[in-house]
């Protein structure tokens, strides 16, 4: 696996559609569930908060790399950095690329996301701990349900 | 049988243990205080309750058998700390991230072609 993750979707939409839907702040915040604060502009930090039902509290952070019009969308960023009170900054980030094709039925869209095998093995469990349904966040409802006091 | 299949029914069944375990006041009360992820030492969790030590370790223990709570050594004190069942490898965080991407390229490919 390589610390790599590549993935190809055919979208039954132009180029010049896709493109607009990942490099329009606006658009790519409805699809992928962050609220941005800005447009995307290369090499500028793009910053805004996670709007997916669950993890509001989240920030969201990118460092656009790339901006080759209807080719080539790339920013770097710390995956699933889910815990507020971190400070993911020293880690290495992750490359995220979109790279779009025209084909005869549309688009074909080539995503990949490179750079995994630098980050910290307690990484890994922070994101256990979001993908088995959030367990803090469970836990904190639970909580509240049943009360602190055993 | 299938591999995947059988580990679905294991999944299964170890989560139905998890749940029987959970599905008590006081040792969810407990595992609410534990999941911040620092450790706690008896005493502490057994402040402000109405139980004896004795009961409080009692119900950590039931915690402890399906693997949600974990007993850490620190001297001559057994602390006890949420586990969440870290991930073993890279390529089960690879499979987590990897799953994300498959759901946002999925909304990203019905908001295009709508």
């Amino acid at each position: 696996m390589n610390g790599r993750i590549e993935k190809r979707i055919e979208l039954k939409a132009p180029v010049s559609r896709v493109w607009h839907a990942l490099t329009d702040c606006r658009e790519f915040g409805q699809w992928f569930r962050v609220k941005l604060e800005g447009p995307f502009v290369p090499g500028q930090v793009s910053r805004g908060h996670i709007t997916y039902p669950g993890y509001e509290h989240l920030k969201w952070e990118a460092v656009v790399q790339k901006m080759e019009p209807e080719r080539l969308f790339s920013f770097t960023w710390h995956p699933y950095a889910i815990d507020p009170k971190k400070d993911y900054s020293k880690e290495t980030p992750t490359l995220v690329e979109f790279r779009l094709e025209k084909t005869a039925g549309g688009t074909l869209l080539l995503l990949t996301e490179s750079g995994f095998d630098k980050i910290p093995s307690d990484r890994r469990a922070e994101a256990f701990r979001m993908n088995d349904g959030g367990w803090t966040e469970q836990m904190k409802n639970i909580e509240k349900h049943v009360g602190q006091t055993p | 049988m299938s591999d995947k299949r059988l580990n679905s029914i294991a999944a299964k069944q170890r989560r139905a243990l998890v749940f029987a375990a959970l599905g008590d006041g006081t040792r969810l009360a407990l595992v609410a205080k534990l999941c911040g992820g620092e450790p706690h030492s008896i005493s502490r969790l057994t402040e402000g309750s109405k139980l004896t030590r004795q009961a409080i370790t009692k119900h950590l223990r039931v915690l402890e058998s399906v693997g949600i709570v974990r007993c850490v050594r620190s001297g001559r004190e057994s602390r006890f700390e949420f586990d969440p069942q870290p991930m073993e490898g890279i390529e089960e965080y690879l499979k987590f991230v990897s799953e994300q991407w498959d759901e946002a390229l999925a909304r990203l490919k019905s908001f295009v072609e709508d």
